[in-house]
């Protein structure tokens, strides 16, 4: 317990995250596992793709732009209204899928009991919460500072959610991004990994998304379960995301998403299984205008959420 | 960093409990030794963690509509581990009054649509109605004073057994208790009324407060809070109000109404006449209409509009005098009997002929002969009111509170069950979801799926109610029109009496 609240504060104070190493040496003096830690060619070949060093996976500009609205992730008419919209669809294909998988009673109030979930990218807490209510062991990460302050305030308002950890990861290299990963997944559960990773629009934020999903399948169980949504990259995508969620409803602010960073349905399944993950479900969320609600279909054009699972004989 | 902010804040809560008991110790009991007050509170204290209850739900109200979202909520798996207080300072409500079935009918009664029969039937409540008084009904009979035309309904139109049911008030109260007491649902009563409610409205503004005074109620702070008459106080994630038309809770949570009030009242009283009655009779008076309905035995329920003055004026008079102004109010009075012209209209309506419907054959009936008033004579104001929204973030409102109707038509109670019935569906849509259950995005599925319906059925019952009430010849025969274009059309009745049943939400002509 006590090492538990020492890494949180460590990594709050940031020090340690400078050098790569002392994460390291922290977490192999913790714990036995069969993690694999990023190997140091690994990480000089991240550091070549990129220009700046010390750039990580995540865009800065992203951040930035998250940052600055931050104060407003609860307030269901902010904002963030399209995204409290879709809630409920993404949660309902979540459900269903990890029910299904994990071979868990659909009717149950708390079908997610005893599973561990990270949700990758958390922002305030939108998606960890209804997590947590279903109980599941949540775990909550994002890269905005601000961001996890807020997560973790509006968390600590209900007793249910207010078991939810959250843990920043600052703007660092891949590394840190990887091994703050490993650091997390160590300091709660000895022997484990994570069951499952959440990650929710996401991915077309990330710089590298290659290397992203590799770091979220090194810490998935054998047999656990990736989600991963995000937007299409298609010309109806361009017209509905950018267009007019953008520049027309003002649904979100301008620049949000760039089309080319988008993802093709294709593209990730192919980068989830160089990860080795398979993915084995893919529905999409329509938009409905008359009744305001968002609903999950089968036209991955625009919106889509992908479930995928690590094969039982990965590592 | 979590745990131990948890660690400060039940110290300092701790610190609260001795002023908060010293409060309640002299209110309860003023006469006794203020130390033992103190002793024994902070006992009671330190057994339960937070001297304050907390409850998934907190329903206002525990009438009807309130019981029926209870035992909705306690009869489907998703719902029913939620824990709910149910505040009401009516006596019935701690189920020591048992009904004696030697007793006359009560005055006070609701008729039930199918539709709401089967709602109740799915929560496990409807059979505990058919084990104390109440009358199906199949036949209906609408008519005027003009007698111009009239309008028979038969359950056999829609391929039914019956068209409704008629049961005494505290007969589907009691049933609704009783549903809810058999299953394990964890509700408390409050016999005690509201007094004021606090709500967070912004969660962000609960989150500064809480960061600066690391106020105990931090595990609460998404909660509202109830404060009861007897000083006490509850928190609660979602209030329901369900306490009718002058709610308490429409009103401390600031939702404006629209409406106005009808210069009508309406006397209610249970007659008794020869031979039984299965057939709902309902005549339209120039003052208002006058309604007999069937309630069990030889037992019926007069439910009669008509102005106020008139109103003060037949409560008081004697009852054979009553009896002779509603028998004429049904029969003679006013005008003529309508005659069953079958012969006339054959040719008019003749291309429906494969399509007649059973009761288009069966001509005029005058209603029974009242003989007997068994009941005191009740009477009640009328009024139109409906709440320009039903939710906020952590209240909503369901039943009367939301909706206040002209008895006409017998929908009142039946929109309330319809509302209880959404309600509850919404909520178990999400907890199932995982959503917090006050969030106002989850509660307005429930306003956008009965506004409408709860809308165009208020503005039929409006239209009727004014259209009744001009005596002007064009118009009386524009009426009769009416009665015989719903009386004669196959297709018109059907959708009339399926729309009435409450088996669909709109008027929608198909």
């Amino acid at each position: 317990m006590a090492l538990n609240v020492t890494i949180h504060r460590i990594l709050r104070h940031r020090r340690f995250l400078n050098s790569a190493n002392s994460t390291l040496h922290l977490t192999n003096t913790r714990c036995f596992s069969h993690a694999p830690s990023p190997s140091p060619s690994q990480s000089s070949k991240a550091n070549d793709k990129d220009p700046h060093s010390g750039s990580s996976s995540l865009k800065d500009n992203e951040l930035a732009k998250f940052a600055a609205i931050s104060d407003t992730w609860w307030d269901s008419e902010g904002p963030f209204k399209p995204l409290h919209l879709m809630n409920p669809t993404r949660l309902a294909f979540i459900r269903s899928t990890l029910c299904r998988h994990f071979k868990r009673d659909p009717y149950s109030t708390r079908p997610f009991e005893r599973l561990k979930i990270v949700d990758v990218g958390c922002g305030g807490g939108i998606l960890s919460e209804p997590l947590a209510r279903l109980g599941a062991t949540v775990t909550g990460v994002d890269a905005v500072e601000k961001n996890i302050k807020i997560a973790r305030l509006h968390a600590d308002l209900d007793p249910t959610t207010s078991t939810i950890e959250y843990c920043c990861t600052t703007a660092g290299t891949y590394t840190h991004l990887n091994s703050f990963l490993l650091s997390i997944a160590f300091s709660h559960w000895v022997y484990a990994y994570q069951d499952h990773f959440e990650c929710s629009q996401v991915i077309e934020h990330v710089a590298n998304p290659e290397e992203f999903c590799k770091s979220l399948a090194a810490l998935t169980n054998p047999d656990g379960a990736t989600v991963v949504s995000t937007i299409n990259r298609s010309m109806r995508a361009y017209a509905t995301a950018i267009v007019a969620a953008e520049y027309i409803l003002h649904w979100l602010p301008k620049g949000t998403h760039q089309w080319s960073s988008f993802l093709t349905p294709e593209e990730l399944a192919m980068i989830l299984h160089r990860a080795g993950i398979n993915v084995e479900e893919m529905a999409g969320f329509v938009y409905n205008p008359l009744t305001g609600r968002w609903l999950l279909s089968d036209d991955i054009s625009v919106n889509f959420i992908a479930f995928a699972t690590k094969s039982q004989n990965a590592i | 960093m979590n745990r131990l902010v948890k660690k400060s804040v039940s110290n300092f809560f701790a610190f609260k409990i001795p002023t908060k008991s010293l409060c309640t110790g002299v209110v309860k009991v003023p006469g006794s030794n203020v130390a033992e007050i103190l002793n024994e509170n902070e006992k009671k204290e330190n057994t339960t963690s937070n001297s304050i209850q907390q409850y998934d739900i907190a329903i206002v109200g525990g009438g009807l509509v309130g019981m029926a979202l209870a035992s909705f909520l306690a009869s489907m798996p998703m719902t029913k581990q939620l824990s709910v207080a149910i505040i009401d300072s009516n006596p019935a409500l701690s189920g020591s009054m048992s009904i004696k079935k030697e007793d006359p009918p009560d005055p006070r009664v609701s008729t039930v649509t199918p539709a709401t029969i089967s709602f109740m039937k799915d929560a496990g409540a409807w059979k505990y109605v058919e084990q104390n008084r109440h009358a199906y009904f199949d036949k209906m009979q609408v008519w005027d004073y003009t007698g111009l035309g009239y309008a028979r309904y038969n359950a056999r139109d829609v391929n039914k057994d019956f068209l409704g049911c008629v049961a005494e008030n505290k007969v589907l109260h009691s049933a609704l208790l009783s549903c809810i007491q058999d299953s394990d649902f964890k509700r408390t009563i409050y016999p005690l009324r509201l007094n004021s409610m606090t709500l967070n409205r912004s969660s962000m503004s609960v989150v500064e407060e809480n960061m600066s005074s690391r106020e105990s109620s931090s595990a609460q702070g998404q909660c509202a809070r109830l404060q009861l008459s007897d000083g006490n106080s509850i928190y609660a994630k979602l209030v329901v109000g369900a306490d009718g038309g002058k709610s308490r809770v429409r009103e401390l949570a600031g939702f404006k109404t629209t409406g106005w009030n009808y210069s009508q009242n309406a006397i209610i009283c249970t007659v008794e006449h020869p031979s039984e009655n299965r057939c709902a009779w309902q005549r339209f008076l120039p003052t208002g209409p006058i309604a007999l309905l069937p309630i069990g035995d030889k037992f019926s329920n007069i439910v009669w509009t008509m102005s106020p003055t008139e109103s003060n004026q037949r409560k008081s008079i004697a009852e054979e005098e009553f009896l002779k102004d509603v028998n004429s109010a049904l029969d003679y009075g006013y005008g003529p009997h309508p005659t069953s012209s079958l012969s006339g209209t054959q040719d008019l309506f003749s291309w429906f002929q494969m399509d007649t419907t059973v009761s288009a054959n069966e001509s005029f009936e005058v209603p029974p002969k009242i003989t007997k008033l068994v009941s005191e004579r009740m009477v009640f104001p009328l009024s139109l009111r409906h709440a320009n929204s039903y939710a906020s973030k952590r209240v909503v409102l369901i039943g009367d509170a939301a909706h206040t109707v002209h008895p006409l038509a017998g929908q009142g109670v039946n929109l309330g069950f319809g509302d209880a019935y959404s309600l509850s569906r919404v909520i178990a849509e999400g907890i199932a979801l995982g959503t917090d259950i006050g969030e106002v995005n989850l509660l307005k599925k429930y306003e956008a799926e009965r506004k409408p319906a709860n809308i165009s059925m208020m503005a039929i019952l409006e239209s009727f109610q004014k259209a009744y009430s001009v005596d002007f010849g064009p118009f009386n025969i524009l009426r009769a029109a009416a009665f015989h274009g719903a009386n004669y059309i196959p297709p018109l009745k059907r959708t009339i009496i399926s729309y009435a049943s409450g088996e669909q939400n709109f008027p929608v002509f198909l």
